[in-house]
């Protein structure tokens, strides 16, 4: 299997042109492999939950939240909707061709970037000025927590700290594709002046062939890298005991319980107050 | 980079004498197989040591590919016949002047005893900067260097580009679509398949690296012509830069049927040398349906032909040459002699 794909310039000189696509069908196999592997050890999984009657307790102590706590405002649910369906004709766009599906592709694919890279943008805008910044990153704070839930992942009864707003694999999630996103969204703005668009003067000299060539291997690895990670993201939106997470970024909120049973109100603060508009 | 060298390198000649031994051959090398008609687009890729397959199969002993027989109301031509052949044919000759008018204009009279329809119809674009060998788009890579600000690009694309912007380079093909021809493939696994002509040429943006539908292994086997446009009144025209010898910068043809009342009944256009695909313009074709075929429809319809193009830094030229021989498609002009 190659990595990389060389050719050489009109000059004879070695350069590289892109990744070898050996790579797509790696991260493909990976993330089925990811979800296979899995989806077969929850099977077997001896995950440590909290007891009902632990989380009816909770519930009866804070009677004073409202009975639906928002979890996702309705601007936030739009941008990962949005973010979705654009990651979703770039990844189509880009390997349907390479899979032997061939059409048109190349305006649908920066079309899709660009609407990608500003509901980035937005995302970055909005998560800074409105919603809780560092919510959903990681730092050695949460180590407390990793250790927690490795060892209720081993079936041990650990009272230990539970997540804030997000679980502690969503937020290394969202760390792993923030990079592979800002990745193929860097290389790919700058890719768009090999390709006619309403914005730029087609000019593939922009870069020496070098530049050109770490780009396009850039924008390649953090491609492949989004397909299995976009694999794992859905396996786990659609996994019965995270449904109620996928559900909220789908109605926004989620029920006291559920708030409750999986988070620490003392990281994820909620005041009480009305109820939310369903 | 490219430096034409007389010896090829070297691969392993087959001969075979039927369809099925070429196809089984096929299927032995796969990618690594050349399929050789009449040798001329082939012979520079091999000698210029650009292409270096592992099996050159050579299709000129296979008789069931060569000749022009009747089918149905129309002919059926083997892919394997050449175009002076084709030329030659009383039937093409009295009802299908159009292709004869095409293979008739292309190259020199040498070439056309050796090359043949289905070669011709299946030629690699002549784009220099990709037949230099250099790491373009349509060879692989990830540039088109005939699209940059100081590329020479003269002969290329107006219209359909999408990143690479070398055109097709048949004569008969624009004749083909024009007379809505089906092309008949055998793909490797045996199995026959027909295209309509319009169909069996791709653009940069379905598959760059292909100029046809052919995937390895087919076989383009024969030409179908239907007797729907048999006798119609048709129209070729090809701008060359040396009249004697020379690829087309843009091709039309056209074939039209023309009711008692002078309106154009029904139409078929095509052009070539435009785009990397042979071009049918149906919106043309639609929009001059019943009107009359004077200078007032062609003057209309040639502005429709033209819309959409994008000229690169050489080839503005291309846009009045593809809108005035659309025009003269429709209005006609006083009729161009070509002797063989």
């Amino acid at each position: 299997m190659g990595i990389l794909t060389w050719g050489r310039n009109p000059w004879d000189q070695p350069i590289l042109t892109h990744i070898s696509w050996d790579l797509f069908w790696a991260s493909l196999f990976a993330g089925v492999a990811f979800f296979v592997a899995h989806a077969g050890y929850m099977v077997f999984s001896t995950h440590r939950k909290r007891h009902a009657s632990e989380t009816d307790a909770m519930e009866a102590a804070r009677a004073d939240l409202p009975p639906r706590i928002v979890r996702h405002s309705g601007v936030a649910r739009a941008f990962h909707w949005v973010m979705a369906a654009a990651m979703f004709t770039l990844l189509l766009t880009a390997f349907l061709p390479i899979a032997g599906v061939k059409f048109a592709w190349v305006t649908w694919h920066w079309t899709a970037g660009l609407v990608l890279t500003g509901s980035i943008v937005f995302h970055i805008v909005h998560a800074t000025v409105w919603l809780d910044f560092w919510s959903i990153w990681v730092g050695p704070a949460d180590l407390p927590e990793l250790r927690a839930e490795v060892l209720r992942e081993l079936g041990h009864e650990v009272p230990g700290p539970r997540p804030g707003k997000y679980p502690l694999g969503n937020r290394l999630y969202h760390l792993v594709i923030v990079l592979a996103a800002l990745g193929v969204v860097a290389s790919g703005l700058v890719m768009m002046v090999r390709v006619r668009t309403p914005f730029f003067t087609r000019n593939p000299y922009l870069f020496s062939d070098a530049t050109w060539g770490g780009t396009y291997v850039l924008h390649g690895l953090a491609g492949v890298a989004l397909v299995g990670l976009v694999i794992a993201h859905v396996y786990f939106a659609v996994r019965p005991e995270k449904w109620w997470i996928t559900k909220s970024m789908i109605v926004g909120w989620i029920t006291r319980r559920q708030y409750l049973e999986h988070h620490d109100p003392d990281r994820w603060a909620v005041n009480a107050g009305p109820e939310p508009r369903a | 980079m490219a430096v034409i060298r007389d010896p090829m390198p070297a691969f392993e000649l087959f001969q075979p004498t039927s369809v099925e031994d070429a196809q089984a051959l096929l299927r032995r090398y796969g990618a690594g197989a050349w399929v050789l008609a009449g040798g001329l687009d082939s012979f520079d890729w091999l000698k210029d040591r650009i292409k270096r397959p592992e099996a050159v199969v050579d299709l000129s002993g296979i008789p069931e590919l060569r000749g022009v027989r009747a089918r149905g109301d129309g002919l059926e031509i083997g892919a394997m016949t050449t175009l002076t052949e084709v030329v030659r044919h009383g039937v093409v000759r009295e009802r299908y002047a159009l292709l004869l008018d095409a293979a008739e204009a292309a190259a020199s009279p040498q070439i056309r005893n050796q090359g043949t329809l289905g070669g011709n119809v299946s030629q690699d674009t002549r784009c220099w900067y990709y037949r230099a060998g250099w790491p373009c788009y349509r060879a692989g890579g990830n540039i088109c260097y005939a699209d940059t600000p100081e590329s020479i690009n003269r002969e290329h694309a107006i219209l359909g580009a999408d990143r690479c912007v070398a055109v097709n380079p048949s004569d008969t093909a624009p004749a083909l679509i024009a007379l809505d021809a089906q092309m008949v493939i055998r793909a490797a696994n045996g199995g026959e398949r027909v295209v309509a002509a319009e169909d069996y040429f791709v653009g940069p943006g379905k598959d760059i690296t292909r100029m046809t539908v052919l995937q390895p292994g087919d076989l383009l086997t024969a030409i179908r012509l239907p007797g729907a446009w048999a006798g119609a009144r048709f129209y070729f025209e090809k701008v060359r830069d040396r009249q004697v010898w020379d690829f087309a910068l843009v091709s039309v043809a056209s074939a039209m049927v023309v009711g008692a009342g002078g309106a154009i009944e029904r139409m078929r256009l095509a052009v070539n040398g435009v785009a990397a695909r042979p071009l049918r313009l149906q919106a043309v074709e639609d929009l001059v349906r019943g009107r009359p075929a004077n200078e007032a429809t062609a003057a209309v319809a040639a502005n429709l032909a033209i819309a959409g193009a994008q000229p690169l830094r050489f080839n503005a030229y291309k846009v009045p040459l593809m809108r005035n021989l659309v025009k003269r498609a429709i209005r006609g002009v006083e009729a161009t002699t070509w002797a063989s």
